[in-house]
């Protein structure tokens, strides 16, 4: 057991009073991040300004075995940055620098806590971006980035935070720096940064980042284009890709969503559509206005009942402020959501799509759905209030339901989210033992007394087989009718 | 034409028998790349047999297949539905297998725009070397469940285990690629480059020789046109597989037998290089001929960001790969412990010390 105020006193002699906050009321801020569900007051949080410090702060942690949480800026959606009751919750918040911004080579360096939008916007006046574009991006940090290899609606064209970044700099538990990748385009040895990318803070601490810049496109244009039936909206995705193109984003989102994100910010959706698909193309102003012409024709071939291209820049930005602000328009219609974050092979949308809405009716508990089609990436927004007893309980268990048929569909019970607390249980479900045993192992060569966000991201056998004889009623697995992958 | 083959369970038994007796394996898809890395060590273990595409859904962008099928016979399934690999792997010659292409984790001139095998890999079977058949990413683009320990294997020569397949994204060929040839003073010669890259002109390989420079670009002639107009001095080039030959290395200066060294530095990188070279990656890769130090080679590229790899001829009983920092060495031996604790893969391939 580590005490509070001894803990307290040890760090205000590493580190400047202001950053070693302890009291109750100063803590609780840090209790959640964006799932707010899941809550747990820290013993305590500290807030270096420098990567030293952040040395210090580990090899303390690290002789004395107090669990350490990094944390960036706690817009995560699995628990991953949830305090630890006798831990330190590690907030990179003031590593906020652009230290360098290198035009020649497009590249900048930053650290952790710098938002993603602020890189972007940093670089804007060299005519250059920051490419991953997670609809959190105004807050959430590039570390946080780093450790949940974010996404956004442009990944389809333009990668995941792994394409998109060179080299980390990361402290180990024993206060050790590492540098993983290169400046240029591959690093030798074995390629741990990948393995750090999406590693969800268990493995080291983030403490700067090498990102690659891409030029501004010439022209963005978007097209939104309704459907009277989901399913069709998915097929004419499967087409768009069958025909060669590769949209720099195609969003679809269903009646639920469209009508919430139409209440909440105007973007002139048809709320009567049963879903809606958004397909930007990007590039020289030729390039983009043959390859709208292009998508559009594929998309009435496909059964578009409305097909839609903006007019101008200002509706361009509308139609995505619509999508970029789905999850809060959601959030509207219900005291609480629950956002999940299954991925499936494209060709299952109807299918899963159907059985969600199975679901929702056995449940009692509306689903809005908002998806990165383009990827495969399915957001399943479930309503709920958690003030009805036993409602937060029965979300969970329909969005456990969810990912598991993500998984027999040959998809995964993440797409970008990460697994952090939230779906620890569910791990169980993708992966078998071995493989689970081999995560454990991989985590004890970075952190061999588990100190790193413990408890986190890979569940122990232990649970597993107590999650599986729950979970499998009467020798039964779910979803037996579908063919297993 | 050779019969598609699951191999799995033959290669397990070889697996556990070279595990309980500490016997060392090399692994070998289809030879082409026997001139890589570090002298090879061990008996042969051929990978050839296990071989055939197990699924292809162009519409998913996505294709499986197991470790020993030829790249030849990849590329032409995706090719008859208007896709590629994006990462354009070498095909040493005339050969090279999937399995192989993905653990050597070499990518072509297309590199910097279409991505590396660690880009592009999305999940693996794998043997490794407890015996055991595991199972790390999926077919999906998106998925971060658990560590990412699929695109660990991109690389890794072997080193970790045996890919039994792979699933890999796959994306649409552009219809139209056009070559354009240039000749200026090296320095201007990627500034021009540059420039063009920052107008985000549609640059899918470059290549610079002293002052000859070609560029591949992916758009319809109409653009080509237009793009020759802006930046001048421009000629179409119709030298039919230059950049396939770029490629697979069959270039005047990778026909020396000298030591080749392959140099990853940032694309803005001022190299002063002691011998012949060349380079494409708009900078980011050159390859060398030299005779000089290798110190003296990996500190210059070192001061760059960079580093460099002995990659053909040369002493290849001495490290071949950059040295790495104690640290990383470190974590990389323990990951080799977790998967391969008998050291029986490939030992000393990728560096002495596993
Ligand atoms: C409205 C909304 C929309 C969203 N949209 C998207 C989206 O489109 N795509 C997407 O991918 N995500 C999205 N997210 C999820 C979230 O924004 C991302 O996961 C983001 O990357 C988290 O960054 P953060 O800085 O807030 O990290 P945090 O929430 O603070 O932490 C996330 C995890 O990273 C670890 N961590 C943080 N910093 C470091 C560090 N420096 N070193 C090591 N580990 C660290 C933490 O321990 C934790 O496990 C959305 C969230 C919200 C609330």
């Amino acid at each position: 057991m580590h005490d509070r105020q001894s803990l307290a006193r040890t760090f205000r002699q590493l580190l400047p009073d202001e950053c070693v906050i302890f009291r109750e009321e100063e803590l609780i801020p840090y209790e959640c991040d964006g799932l707010s569900a899941y809550r747990q007051v820290p013993l305590i949080v500290l807030i270096p300004y420098t990567t030293d410090q952040v040395e210090g702060i580990l090899k303390y942690c690290n002789l004395h075995q107090v669990p350490v949480v990094a944390r960036g800026s706690g817009t995560g959606l699995s628990g991953g940055a949830l305090p630890h009751e006798q831990g330190v919750l590690l907030s990179l918040a003031r590593l906020n620098q652009i230290l360098e911004v290198d035009c020649d080579n497009m590249q900048a360096r930053v650290q952790p806590g710098v938002r993603n939008l602020a890189v972007s916007e940093a670089v804007k006046v060299h005519g250059l971006y920051y490419a991953p574009d997670p609809s959190s991006q105004i807050a959430c940090s590039i570390g946080g980035n780093v450790a949940e290899n974010a996404g956004g609606v442009h990944c389809l064209k333009y990668g995941l935070t792994l394409h998109n970044v060179l080299q980390v700099t990361m402290i180990t538990i024993d206060g050790e720096k590492v540098i993983l990748g290169c400046g240029g385009y591959d690093a030798p040895g074995l390629d741990l940064l990948t393995l750090i990318t999406g590693s969800e803070g268990m493995l080291g601490v983030v403490v700067e980042v090498l990102v690659k810049l891409l030029p501004i496109p010439e022209r963005q244009q978007v097209v939104l284009a309704a459907f009277d039936d989901i399913e069709t909206a998915g097929d004419a995705v499967a087409e768009i890709i069958a025909q060669g193109i590769l949209p720099a984003g195609l969003e679809m989102m269903d009646n639920l969503s469209i009508r919430a994100a139409e209440d909440f910010v105007h973007a002139g959706y048809p709320t009567n559509a049963q879903a809606i698909l958004l397909c930007e193309v990007d590039g020289t102003d030729d390039e983009v206005s043959e390859e709208i012409l292009l998508v559009r024709k594929i998309l009435l071939q496909s059964g578009a009942t409305q097909v839609r291209t903006a007019v101008d820049e200002q509706e361009r930005i509308k139609f995505w402020a619509g999508r970029k602000n789905a999850f809060p328009a959601v959030g509207r219609l219900s005291p609480d959501y629950y956002c999940m974050d299954g991925t499936i092979p494209r060709s299952q949308l109807g299918k899963v799509l159907k059985m969600i809405g199975e679901m929702s009716e056995r449940y009692k508990l509306r689903c809005a759905n908002v998806f990165h089609a383009g990827d495969g990436n399915l957001h399943p927004l479930i309503l709920y209030d958690a003030n009805n007893p036993g409602e937060l309980e029965k979300a969970e268990t329909f969005g456990g339901e969810i990912l598991e048929l993500c998984v027999a569909v040959g998809g995964t019970i993440t797409g970008e989210h990460g697994v952090g607390m939230e779906k620890i249980n569910q791990m169980c479900a993708q992966f078998p033992d071995e493989e689970l045993q081999t995560f454990h192992d991989v985590k004890g060569v970075f952190d061999p007394h588990s100190l790193l966000n413990p408890g986190k991201a890979i569940p122990t056998l232990a649970r597993c087989a107590e999650f599986g004889a729950m979970h499998v009623h009467a020798g039964k697995l779910r979803f037996p009718e579908l063919e297993r992958f | 034409m050779t019969m598609d083959r699951d191999c799995s369970e033959a290669l397990q038994t070889t697996v556990l028998d070279a595990m309980n007796n500490t016997k060392a394996l090399q692994l070998v898809g289809s030879g082409s790349k026997q001139f890589y890395g570090r002298e090879a060590q061990g008996e042969i273990l051929s990978l050839a047999d296990h071989r055939g595409i197990i699924s292809y859904e162009p519409t998913e962008l996505v294709i499986t297949a197991r470790a020993g099928t030829p790249l030849k016979e990849i590329e032409a399934a995706l090719l008859e539905k208007g896709q590629m690999l994006p990462f354009e792997p070498p095909h040493f010659a005339g050969r090279g297998t999937i399995g192989g292409a993905i653990a050597a984790g070499l990518s072509g001139p297309r590199r910097p725009w279409g991505g590396a095998p660690r880009d592009l890999l999305l999940g693996i079977k794998l043997l490794d070397g407890r015996g055991r058949i595991l199972r790390f990413g999926g077919q999906v683009m998106k998925n971060v469940a658990g560590y990412d320990l699929s695109r660990l294997m991109a690389g890794a020569l072997g080193t970790l285990g045996i890919l039994l397949e792979v699933s890999i994204k796959v994306l649409p060929k552009p219809p139209h690629e056009h070559t354009l040839t240039f000749s200026s003073q090296e320095q201007d010669g990627w500034s021009l480059i540059h420039t063009m890259l920052r107008k985000a002109i549609p640059i899918t390989a470059t290549y610079s020789q002293g002052e000859q420079h070609k560029l591949r670009l992916a758009c319809h002639e109409q653009r080509l046109k237009q793009i020759q107009g802006t930046y001048g001095m421009l000629t179409v080039d119709h030298q039919h597989g230059f950049w396939q030959a770029l490629r697979d290395q069959e270039l005047d200066l990778f026909q020396q037998q000298r030591p080749l060294w392959r140099l990853s530095v940032p694309p803005a990188a001022k190299l002063n290089l002691p011998g012949e070279s060349l380079n494409e990656w708009s900078g980011g890769l050159h390859w060398l001929i030299s005779d000089h130090p290798a110190s003296e080679i990996r500190t210059l590229v070192e001061k760059q960001a960079g580093h460099a790899i002995l990659f053909r001829n040369g002493d290849r009983s001495n490290e071949v790969f950059h040295p790495l920092q104690p640290r990383v060495a470190e974590l990389q031996q323990k990951l080799k412990q977790v998967f391969d604790p008998k050291g029986i893969f490939n030992p000393g391939r990728h560096y002495s010390h596993y």
